[in-house]
């Protein structure tokens, strides 16, 4: 009888401690779920999503207070990443967070440009080089095109637009289908 | 991932060419090469100008190194991109450059992009060439330095840098060169007009690209049905006294002068799906590409110039011709008597993988193999679309052994993943599926689009996670800098707090002292 009992306590305390051992070892960080829903965002930081950037967004859909339509930047592909990803149904985007626009960087008409380092502070991803009174510019390559040095700039000197199409980046287009006369319109196989 | 390649198959691949295998599918065509074989190879003429494009492969354009109004001797380097010279493009005579613009450039896309236009000044006057003679002793990293300097690429059709080739070949060990001589491709015989009169530049730029790489051995691979390059090349072989190199004849199937295909002939072993012939201890080069190598060593020269097939029923009279790059395909076509009176359409490349051009004023460009005319007789008019019967067609012939059924309907309704899976990236877009369609879908199109939304995909994830990068880099930066002016802040108060005390206990030291003094009066 005592010796099941003190077997039993003995082999009780020896897993607990192992366990204790393993929670601290492989203590996972962050939220796995998080990561991977962040994985699936843009990453343009725009905060149109009501969120201050991609992964507090994450982080609220993780938590299940936010939808997981309010990415615009993300679009129709994005919100369908994210139902695949959860299991839950896709939905149309949220027209209040903003719409799905083609892509576009951000360029600042550099003789306009005052100096006044607001759009750099503005901008979440450094991608606006300059000094205090001395001209401004954006690396394009950098650029997400959020927006968000536009409310800040005083002399409206930085505009969206596409960005400049480089032949070395054309791909094969989508071909154009037509379908025989004799087959119902629209059908594809 | 691939399972690792087993010990058999690697002693397969070191065999290669001792015995002839199979790959799967393949079409049988109608060659359609005799009718340019039959005259000699013959230079172009100096055109009045040369339109020599910065863009020659995929990737990076080059930019151009020089002005308007500069002078250039044949070979100098008038474009490069960044440090990487294996995109450098040389001017392919002497004169002076006119002009630096944007023009039609023999792109798929048709779209303009820039040339470099130098008006010849007739004198064809080499710049200071340095060979390296004695290449049999020199250093193999000088050979493949030399290799990227003269800017040479792929000349099988697709341009791809041989010196990145070379050098990855280099550092992962290779045995065996192959080098292909096997076009497959209707029409096109310009590589066979090289085997046959150039025989002795081929297999030196097999000894040297042999040297440059450590390869132990060399194979030349040609088809059976090209008579006398057989006799050529051996007579060459043997002239040179190299005991290391075979040649092999493989049966014409199409696609089999696919590097990838004709490794399996040669071995029986598939190239793993994403991986390279370097996994198989094999490198594969044309053979246009390793007479460009024995030029640019022996003799210095960088690729200026390549053997383009002008060819099909819409020209009088068919023919290969060397030609500068920039070149504008008219004056090939001039040269080869002009077109027919039923001419219909220009493709650059073979009918089976070509693309079609709006102009003949298009350049040459490195990647021009052929020139291929059509008469309206040949060119079908495009036949609508038909539903798939699910006849399976296109899987018998698939040579990279995909289901082109499956992967049209996944690309259509966006199943990336699925096409993932489906293995679209190692189609080689030969064409084969297309060919044999009874419903007539422009099958390598849609492969071509996927191939593209997946290239963009990914590009568009590196994005984004630059932009994380980015983002978290600047946070940090942000959460450093407040964490800094806090502690100087405190640091501040401190100091201040301390200033204050001192003043006190001077404050009170005097005071001491000065009650002392008083009280000692």
């Amino acid at each position: 009888m005592l010796n099941a009992v003190i077997a039993i306590t003995l082999l009780g305390s020896l897993f607990g401690l192992g366990l204790g051992w393993a929670a601290r070892k492989f203590r996972v960080e962050s939220d796995p779920v998080v990561d991977q829903i962040d994985a699936l965002l843009p990453q343009t930081q725009c905060g149109q999503c009501n969120f201050p950037g991609c992964r507090p967004y994450a982080e609220a859909i993780a938590r299940g207070e936010a939808e997981i339509n309010q990415c615009p930047p993300g679009g129709e592909a994005g919100i369908k990443a994210l139902a695949d990803l959860l299991g839950v149904e896709a939905k149309p985007l949220n027209p209040d967070n903003g719409e799905e626009k083609g892509k576009t960087v951000a360029v600042i008409d550099e003789p306009a440009c005052i100096g006044c380092t607001l759009c750099i502070q503005a901008c979440p991803v450094d991608a606006i080089v300059g000094a205090a009174k001395l001209m401004h510019t954006v690396i394009e390559s950098e650029c997400t095109g959020c927006e968000l040095c536009l409310p800040p700039c005083p002399v409206d000197c930085i505009d969206l637009v596409e960005p400049k199409r480089n032949l070395a980046d054309w791909q094969w287009p989508r071909p154009v289908v037509q379908y025989s006369k004799n087959l119902s319109a629209g059908e594809s196989p | 991932m691939n399972p690792p390649l087993s010990h058999e198959q690697l002693e397969r691949a070191r065999n290669a060419g001792s015995q002839l295998h199979h790959f799967h599918g393949g079409l049988r065509l109608r060659h359609n090469k005799k009718i340019s074989c039959e005259l000699p190879l013959e230079a172009t003429p100096l055109p009045p100008r040369l339109f020599v494009p910065m863009l020659q492969h995929s990737g990076l354009s080059a930019e151009p190194t020089v002005k308007p109004g500069q002078h250039v001797f044949k070979g100098d380097q008038i474009g490069y991109y960044g440090v990487k010279e294996e995109m450098a493009v040389h001017a392919p005579t002497s004169g002076t450059v006119r002009l630096l613009t944007r023009r039609p450039i023999s792109h798929p896309s048709g779209e303009d992009g820039l040339c470099v236009v130098i008006e010849p000044d007739g004198l064809d006057q080499w710049t200071q060439l340095d060979p390296i003679e004695t290449w049999h002793h020199a250093d193999p990293a000088r050979l493949r330095q030399r290799i990227r300097e003269a800017g040479i690429v792929g000349l099988g059709g697709a341009v791809f840098p041989t010196a990145i080739k070379v050098d990855d070949a280099h550092e992962r060990g290779i045995h065996t060169l192959i080098l292909n001589g096997s076009e497959c491709e209707p029409y096109i015989s310009c590589d066979e007009m090289l085997m046959r009169e150039q025989p002795d530049s081929i297999v030196l730029g097999a000894r040297i690209l042999q040297r440059a790489i450590g390869a132990s051995r060399t194979i030349i691979a040609i088809e059976d049905q090209m008579g006398a390059v057989d006799q050529s090349l051996k007579a060459a072989v043997m002239k040179s006294g190299a005991d290391d190199i075979d040649i092999v004849k493989v049966t014409t199937i199409y696609p089999e002068g696919g590097e990838k295909q004709l490794i399996q002939v040669l071995t029986g072993v598939e190239v793993p799906s994403g991986g390279r012939p370097a996994d198989l201890g094999l490198l594969c080069q044309n053979v246009a590409t390793a007479t460009a190598v024995a030029k640019a060593v022996v003799e210095g020269k960088p690729l200026i110039e390549r053997i383009v097939t002008v060819t099909g029923s819409g020209i009088r009279q068919p023919r290969n011709l060397v030609a500068r790059i920039g070149t504008p395909i008219e004056i090939l076509v001039d040269q080869c008597g002009g077109y027919t009176e039923d001419a219909a359409r220009l493709v650059l490349g073979g009918p089976m993988m070509g693309y079609a051009l709006s102009s003949d004023s298009n350049p040459v460009i490195k990647a021009a193999n052929c020139i291929l005319v059509l008469s309206e007789l040949e060119i079908e008019p495009p036949q609508p679309e038909m539903p798939c019967i699910r006849c399976g067609e296109c899987a018998r012939v698939c040579p990279a052994l995909l289901l082109p059924q499956a992967l049209n309907w996944q690309i259509r309704s966006q199943q990336w993943d699925e096409v993932l899976e489906y293995g679209l990236k190692d189609c080689i877009e030969c064409g084969c599926c297309d060919f044999v369609c009874h419903s007539h879908i422009q099958l390598v199109d849609w492969f071509r689009y996927g191939k593209a939304e997946l290239r963009s995909q990914q590009a568009e994830r590196g994005k984004a996670e630059a932009a994380r990068a980015r983002f978290e880099a600047r946070e940090a930066r942000l959460a450093r800098e407040k964490q800094e002016r806090r502690q100087r802040l405190e640091q501040k108060k401190q100091d201040l707090r301390d200033q204050a005390d001192m003043k006190k206990k001077l404050a009170e030291s005097i005071e001491r002292v000065q009650s002392r003094k008083d009280g000692g009066k």
